[in-house]
């Protein structure tokens, strides 16, 4: 789960980093009388969970609280990506003199947080790293130790800090390191923390991800979630516990197992299909769960047909069988559907299934090729 | 004929008293495993599966009482990280865990003290284990596979199902599947299953079944090039993903251009091995 921007200064302020003045806005005249607080200059900032802000013109500079409020008119009515601006971040504004990029996650390989620090910091970051890797400076971190005042010191002195910040710097990444430890994230990240012309450090942007599986123990970052930034068939789908991402195609994906979905998709696109979507219901998905994720794609006005791929192991062909009527009862709209059922309880899943109106395949290739067939019939009546 | 687990293997079962541990418990007891002994706290004393298997409440009881070698885990994910360090602290030297949702953070922690401890972990988020004819240790439905000379390792649960089934339909059989999960941080890798299957006499070829995110298979194929003699066949799920999406589960994500298909396709295909462009092409790049 991402935060907003300004959900993660908060988080940030919370564990002692420096971070701008300012507050939320949802109306413009909001962001107005925040800029009076803030002296009358100040950035206006939307606040979407997708990256591109700036390019997009989402982040802008306010000489006044009356320009401000000019500006948070503007960007509260644009879309960046297809989201919709539904607030602002009005902040100080800060003179830079250097922009730093700081942030910590998870290293698969070391199996250990790292954290990586540049002096080459800002939204080229990614750039710099494919560049000039020699300019990115990291630390792994042990995790029954913690981040040790060396290792932070280590990065200031490998990326060339100026020495009179290297204690200010320690105390930023101990408190972004407590963060992420704290909020149980999966990366946490200052870009820019910024030098300011007074010669401070200021964490002027910055990101959370949280890890959506460790959300139990943090109601209150659980409560965090904007569920105006989910668009309709993903917020159901997380309701129901599915894994879902819309794609391009027309032939809808119904599978158990991520790896089999991944899979399934890439046999349909090995035979010229298109996927419409991912969707992985999960192990062990009961009745109800398969109904759901199977009403989310018939809801796909782009789906021509359907592809169920379900081979049984924790779970069972019977409970997805009786999903599968529950969800057809419930909907008018009728789609071809080639069903694939093998594993566990695969006889009686079979059973229930033998009245409803479904093409079965015995092989996923042999699916594949009968849903690319099915969602090329012209639709009658 | 296998790695890991055989017919000697003894099995205790974490969580066996639950909806998913008793369902599983007794398809492994009905495939021929030597369930010794289930572990659910508070449960202590009872007899479940028609009173062949004893239930005790700790590990320390079990092991005194039965002795097993091997421990399976179907405890949910909030006490799965305390049932991992029960299993290890009791020296039961092989852990099992299918349990999916547990905390990455706590991974890292758990990994690095069982690493300490010297267990070896299969999982989490795992579909476990299966010797076919011998003994069945998780989830693998084990009518679909026969006993045999191929070794399978697989990062997926239901896709290594499917490939199961495309071997046993063209009468290929397996000597061990293992399924290590999906991820970010495992116990067992890829790489750790390749040293066992290449010194293993009755493993003739090896199937790895790979899927975007991390570098695993790029550390395989470079063991698989350096030090394999025996042919690997492989299979990369999520060759049609976008980049930037997240597939699923935690492990399944393409990040800052690493953990692409194509670059794990490009290393795996560079030591040798044959990679298939769907699972039922397998059977075929191993004749």
């Amino acid at each position: 789960m991402k935060l907003h921007e300004y959900q993660s200064k908060q988080l940030f302020a919370q564990h002692g980093i420096p971070i701008p003045r300012g507050r939320v806005a949802m109306t413009a005249s909001e962001a107005r009388a925040i800029a009076e607080e803030l002296g009358g200059r100040a950035v206006i900032k939307a606040q979407v969970l997708v990256g591109g802000r700036g390019k997009a013109g989402g982040i802008r500079l306010a000489g006044s609280s009356e320009e401000a409020e000019e500006l948070a008119t503007q960007v509260l009515g644009m879309r960046i990506k297809e989201l919709p601006v539904r607030k602002v971040l009005v902040d100080e504004a800060a003179e830079i003199q250097t922009e730093i990029y700081l942030g910590v996650a998870n290293d698969r390989a070391a199996r250990t947080p790292v954290m990586i620090a540049s002096m080459d910091g800002g939204i080229e970051i990614e750039e710099v790293a494919r560049k000039d890797p020699e300019r990115i400076v990291r630390v792994w971190v042990d995790p029954f130790l913690g981040l040790r005042e060396y290792q932070a010191r280590n990065l200031a002195t490998s990326m060339e800090l100026p020495r009179q910040l290297w204690s200010e710097f320690a105390r930023i990444a101990s408190g972004l390191f407590k963060t992420f430890l704290d909020a149980d994230a999966t990366l946490a990240e200052i870009n820019p923390l910024v030098i300011t012309d007074a010669g401070k450090l200021l964490a002027l942007d910055g990101k959370v991800i949280l890890d959506d599986n460790a959300l139990y123990r943090h109601p209150e970052l659980a409560d965090l979630r904007d569920i105006d930034e989910e668009v309709a068939p993903e917020r159901e789908a997380r309701k129901y516990g599915l894994s879902y991402v819309k794609l391009n195609g027309d032939i809808g994906c119904l599978v158990n197992g991520a790896g089999l979905a991944m899979a399934t998709m890439d046999v349909i696109k090995s035979f010229g299909g298109e996927p419409a979507n991912f969707l992985d219901v999960g192990g062990g998905a009961a009745a109800e769960k398969v109904a759901a994720a199977l009403k989310i794609i018939l809801a796909d006005e782009t789906v021509r047909s359907i592809l169920l791929n379900i081979f049984g192991g924790i779970t069972r062909c019977d409970e997805v069988a009786r999903g599968i009527l529950m969800a057809l009862a419930g909907i008018q709209r009728r789609v071809p559907i080639v069903i694939r059922l093998v594993g566990t309880n695969e006889e009686e899943g079979r059973k229930i299934l033998a009245e409803a109106d479904l093409t079965t395949a015995a092989s996923l290739n042999e699916a594949a090729k009968l849903a690319i067939a099915a969602s090329r019939v012209e639709a009658v009546g | 004929m296998s790695i890991l687990i055989n017919k000697d293997t003894r099995l205790m079962v974490q969580g066996i008293t639950g909806r998913e541990g008793i369902f599983h418990a007794a398809q492994m007891l009905d495939y021929g495993t030597k369930i010794v002994a289930g572990v659910t706290p508070g449960k202590g004393g009872d007899w479940v599966l028609e009173g062949k298997v004893p239930v005790f409440d700790t590990v320390d009881q079990a092991i005194a009482a039965t002795g097993p070698t091997c421990s399976v885990s179907f405890v949910p994910a909030r006490f799965a990280v305390d049932a991992m360090l029960e299993a290890a602290d009791a020296q039961i030297p092989l852990l099992v865990c299918i349990t999916e949702g547990i905390p990455v953070q706590d991974m890292i922690m758990v990994r690095e003290y069982l690493d300490r401890a010297g267990a070896r972990l299969i999982g989490p988020n795992c579909p476990g284990l299966l010797t076919p004819g011998e003994c069945k240790v998780g989830i693998i439905p084990g009518h679909i596979a026969e006993p045999g000379p191929v070794g399978v390792v697989s990062r997926s649960g239901t896709l290594t199902y499917e490939v199961l089934y495309a071997l046993q339909r063209s009468g290929l059989g397996v000597s061990t599947c293992i399924g290590i999960g999906g991820d970010p941080v495992i116990g067992t890798t890829f790489l750790d299953v390749l040293e066992l299957f290449e010194a293993d006499p009755h493993t003739e070829s090896v199937v790895l079944i790979g899927e975007i995110g991390g570098t695993d298979e790029e550390r395989a194929a470079e063991f698989i090039g350096d030090q394999m003699t025996k042919p690997v066949v492989s299979f990369i799920a999520g060759q049609t993903a976008p980049p930037g999406k997240r597939m699923g589960h935690a492990g399944a994500i393409i990040e800052g251009g690493s953990g692409l298909a194509s670059d794990k396709i490009a290393a795996l295909e560079s030591a040798g091995v044959s990679v298939a462009t769907t699972p039922d092409a397998i059977p075929e790049l191993l004749a």
